[in-house]
């Protein structure tokens, strides 16, 4: 048997014959057929050989059955963000795998399960068939066995086609199985059948061929949400109260297995920390809530449902002033939305989130490191903010698999904020007051339970700067007044926006999250197509800093690049920004539930920046 | 604040403080609320129990019951929180603080509608905290409408009668694991002072329904939550006697007609059976008590289930005895070895 050629257009194929480290893989399967490993192995060993690489995993709200589809790229430039075509498809899924066929550009290569007659579709593909049925009854011999190993067999047929060493395969299912003996056994063999299969009976006629670079050396493979999870650990957290939601939920689960692992009393074997299941999301931040008054670093992690039933609680400790750190790892919505599809779609409803008047702290981080430097800066911040914190995280970045350098370990102590001992209590003495402003940035000095300091009574009803109930309208003004001051002083404090100036652009670009990684590549195919020449300011907090208004002041043209449809981030900053630069502010909307690409951006960038042509 | 040491011939108790550390801010109630019989009353159990007020944390939801905290233990730092999510607040706050004795006020709308999901849960967990329910079957501060533990055909002050069945919100607690169950009236001085001593005593969620009457909305004739209707309805379980374990006993009782519960601290606690059969610490004897009593038109009072030695939710979690609170970065930022560790597994 051998591969089916692209009748029409094999010159194309043949000109295109060596396209290395530059090309997208997708495997379509069925919800719950155990293709994780086999595609963890896959991005690994590609990894292992030096060529970046990302992993994106575009599922169903299903636990089995549903079309699922992982994508891996491999980009020698380094480019990590989703790229829209797909290049070279593994179609395990007889549901989809016509549809995923036909979306195919001429030129790319198929592999398919045999049966599926794929390559009757279409004539300008290369087309692989392997009987995978009967590979896997050779190589697995126990019929129960065999669903567990059939994708392995895919990852042996890449090896082959696209050059990637077995070793390093055999190293990376390694990694995955552990001290797994009978697992590994049989996952090698079938492994070594898909390849042994590959050479025996498939004629290489695609381009795409994988060779070694030494790009990702040192590099780790990590997900968000880990990273979050390894950034609030470090942060000292002591309370944890979440409820399970995609994709939220791996954060906390990781976080347990850090904690189980690492934070436990060493003399006494008991916990340093509480990690509570609680019963909704009310109950969650309630819980956070409540910690925090009692002078615990707590925090929760949650996705935009989550985030509408905490609104309550989020007044309540902006009004009360209380520390929190509440992670959004955002979905598609509203409601139930596209629960395992991504967004930035949570901005403007959490930047305000509660009744009355509500201004909170977002934090944006655009990479697995930042999830986890800025899960220690979201504790410090809400401890000296006596505020919740905000870390907008998203899907694709929480639950995805990112290449980042290893992680630093935090030089700077715990930052705990203003916290009342005896000898502020003798320097304040009796005019001391939990909501009186004695250092004129807004913040006043908490006192905690526990700690002999003198008590006050914490409310969300009116109260004046000694927390005495009050419903003056003077009194009232006054600490509505002082809660816009401290958010003022928040200016200060929070993450500077990262700048990326390019002398005599006319056009600027704001971006924030997971939006990055597909905007970096989009200035570079402008620059390379159109000649762009375009500045870059990637937002990492709001409140804004006068770095924002600098910066769309240089610039003629700025496009804010967002995945939602409301231009979220930009209604924002027109709330935020002086109104003469109004209009130099244009949007780029992303909102199909994938994750961002750069193509789309060029391609809506381009139509505004050459018209006519 | 109000702990120094107080004016000679004062009676005080034995961490040497007298009761005006105990008290609160002025009552904003109504005159002669049944809250404010109760707040007396915890004044007056935390005295006796010589219980350091600084070392209390107050929390309630949000209703005429959830103002009440800041009208006794004004020393304690209070949290009133928002409706229905006390418990959350109280579990985070004794999570961080479980050195800190706990009480948390509620009230009938605040736990039986809005907070009947968080009621449910923190009945679970056993938090150590002592759960206060004044009920008075109707939400005062809206101005009157029925609340989930008013009586079937009870009449509200406007003539509308009632025409769902009440929660109980005792049978549910003990239903859901609560370790001390008790119910008692704000009238009854005697008997609420010792549940509430018992309750400072016990380790675990003791759950307290105090009917509590609202003299302006549901006080008249016809109401089930009135204070005529109550004193007539009540059945008190019997004597309760509680002595505190710094206390020496020299109450004298029979061991056939009283039944002798140790509680966890050390403290003991008499109940003068009502009948031979009926043991505090059976679930089932429990809730058919409260069954029986509710067939006849009567409630219980008194301490209705007890489980003196049931771990609490701080036991389950296994936490350090340090309060996690009070945790230094040392102890809650592991070793750069760690991350170390971590790295090299995801490379």
């Amino acid at each position: 048997m051998s591969s089916t050629l692209p009748s029409p257009a094999p010159a194309e194929a043949a000109q295109r014959s060596h396209v290395v480290n530059d090309f997208s893989i997708q495997i379509a399967t069925v919800n719950g057929s155990g293709s994780q490993t086999a595609n963890l192995v896959l991005l690994r060993s590609i990894f292992q050989m030096g060529v970046p690489v990302s992993g994106k995993n575009l599922f169903p709200s299903n636990i089995a059955g549903l079309p699922t589809w992982y994508t891996i790229r491999a980009n020698h430039r380094g480019y990590i963000s989703r790229k829209k075509e797909i290049d070279f498809l593994v179609a395990m899924n007889s549901e989809t795998a016509r549809e995923d066929v036909l979306s195919l550009d001429p030129g790319r290569a198929v592999v398919y399960d045999e049966p599926l007659k794929l390559n009757a579709l279409r004539t300008d593909l290369v087309f692989y068939p392997v009987p995978f049925d009967k590979i896997v009854a050779e190589v697995c011999p126990d019929a129960k066995l065999r669903r567990l190993v059939k994708n392995m067999i895919y990852d042996g047929i890449l090896s082959h086609l696209l050059s990637i060493d077995l070793g390093e395969m055999e190293h990376a299912l390694s990694r995955q199985l552990g001290k797994k003996p009978k697992a590994m056994q049989l996952n090698m063999a079938a492994l070594e059948g898909g390849r042994k299969y590959a050479a025996d009976h498939l004629e290489k006629l695609d381009p795409y061929r994988v060779e070694r670079l030494n790009k990702t050396a040192g590099q780790i493979l990590v997900e968000g949400n880990a990273a979050a999870a390894m950034g609030c650990m470090f942060a000292g957290v002591t309370v944890v109260a979440w409820y399970p939601i995609t994709p939220s939920s791996s954060l906390p689960e990781t976080l347990i297995s850090y904690m189980r692992k690492y934070r436990m009393d060493k003399e006494t074997g008991k916990a340093t920390f509480a990690i509570v299941q609680a019963e909704d999301e009310i109950a969650a931040i309630g819980m956070v809530v409540g910690a925090s008054w009692a002078g615990a670093r707590a925090m929760t992690s949650t996705s935009g449902p989550g985030i509408s039933l905490m609104s309550e609680f989020a007044g309540l400790a902006y009004y009360a002033e209380l520390p929190a750190v509440v992670f959004d790892i955002q979905r598609v919505g509203p409601s139930t939305g596209l629960p395992t599809r991504t967004a930035q779609g949570d901005i403007l409803f959490t930047a305000v989130n509660s009744h009355g008047d509500t201004q909170h702290v977002l934090l944006l981080p655009a990479s697995v490191e930042e999830c986890y430097t800025m899960a220690m800066e979201a504790f410090d911040l809400s401890e000296r903010l006596q505020t919740i914190i905000y870390v907008m995280s998203d899907l694709d970045l929480g639950m995805n698999t990112w290449m980042a350098q290893p992680f630093t370990y935090p030089e700077k102590p715990f930052d705990r904020g203003k916290v009342l001992d005896e000898a502020k209590v003798r320097e304040l003495g009796a005019s001391w007051g939990r909501y009186k402003d004695v250092d004129g940035d807004g913040i006043p000095w908490r006192s905690l339970p526990g700690t002999g300091t003198p008590a006050y009574f914490t409310r969300g009803s009116g109260h004046n700067e000694m927390a005495q109930y009050t419903e003056r309208p003077d009194d009232y003004v006054k600490n509505l007044d002082r809660l816009a001051r401290k958010f003022e002083t928040a200016k200060t404090l929070v993450p500077l926006p990262v700048v990326e100036s390019e002398a005599g652009a006319k056009v600027g670009f704001i971006a924030y999250g997971s939006t990055h990684w597909a905007l970096e590549e989009a200035r570079d195919q402008l620059r390379e197509e159109i000649g762009l020449k375009a500045s870059y300011l990637r937002l990492r907090a709001y409140p804004f800093t006068p770095e924002l208004e600098a910066f769309i002041k240089l610039h003629d043209r700025v496009y804010v690049v967002e995945q939602n449809r409301d231009a979220q981030m930009l209604s924002l900053l027109r709330i935020n920004i002086d109104p003469a630069l109004q209009t130099k502010i244009r949007s780029v909307l992303h909102y199909n539930g994938l994750p961002i690409d750069a193509r789309s951006i060029t391609e809506a960038v381009k139509a505004q920046e050459t018209p006519g042509v | 604040m109000s702990t120094e040491t107080p004016a000679p011939g004062k009676r005080t108790n034995r961490i040497n403080l007298d009761v005006s550390s105990y008290r609160g801010s002025k009552t904003t109630l109504c005159a002669g609320c049944g809250h404010n019989a109760i707040s007396e009353r915890i004044i007056d159990a935390f005295f006796e129990m010589g219980v350091d007020p600084k070392r209390v944390i107050k929390l309630s939801g949000i209703g005429c019951s959830s103002k009440s905290p800041a009208y006794f233990l004004n020393p304690s730092h209070g949290f009133n929180s928002v409706h229905g999510r006390m418990p959350s607040v109280a579990t985070g706050a004794m999570l961080a603080r479980g050195d800190m004795l706990a009480i948390g006020v509620s009230g009938d709308g605040d736990t039986g509608a809005i907070g009947i999901g968080q009621f449910v849960h923190l009945m679970r967990r056993n938090l150590p905290l002592i759960y206060i329910i004044e009920d008075n079957g109707c939400y005062g501060l809206t101005k009157g409408q029925f609340s989930p533990t008013a009586d079937l055909g009870s009449k509200a002050k406007n003539g509308v009668v009632n025409d769902l069945p009440p929660i109980d919100t005792c049978a549910l607690a003990i239903e859901l694991g609560a370790s001390f169950v008790a119910r008692s009236f704000s009238g009854d001085k005697k008997q609420l002072l010792s549940v509430l001593k018992a309750a400072i005593s016990h380790r675990g969620t003791s759950m307290l329904d105090v009917i509590s009457p609202c003299v302006t909305f549901n006080d008249h004739d016809g109401s089930t939550k009135s204070y005529s209707y109550v004193k007539d309805h009540d059945e008190p379980l019997g004597e309760i006697s509680f002595v505190p374990y710094f206390e020496e006993i020299n109450v004298e009782y029979d061991a056939g007609s009283t039944t002798a519960v140790k509680m966890h601290d050390g403290s003991s606690l008499f109940l003068r059976k009502v009948a031979e059969d009926y043991n505090p610490s059976d679930k089932i004897a429990a809730m058919r008590l409260l069954h029986e009593t509710n067939r006849r038109g009567e409630f219980a009072t008194g301490v209705i289930y007890i489980e003196p030695d049931k771990d609490d939710f701080i036991d389950t979690l296994n936490l350090v005895d340090t309060p996690l609170a009070e945790l230094g970065e040392n102890k809650v930022r592991p070793p750069k070895a760690v991350l170390d560790e971590i790295m090299e597994g995801l490379r």
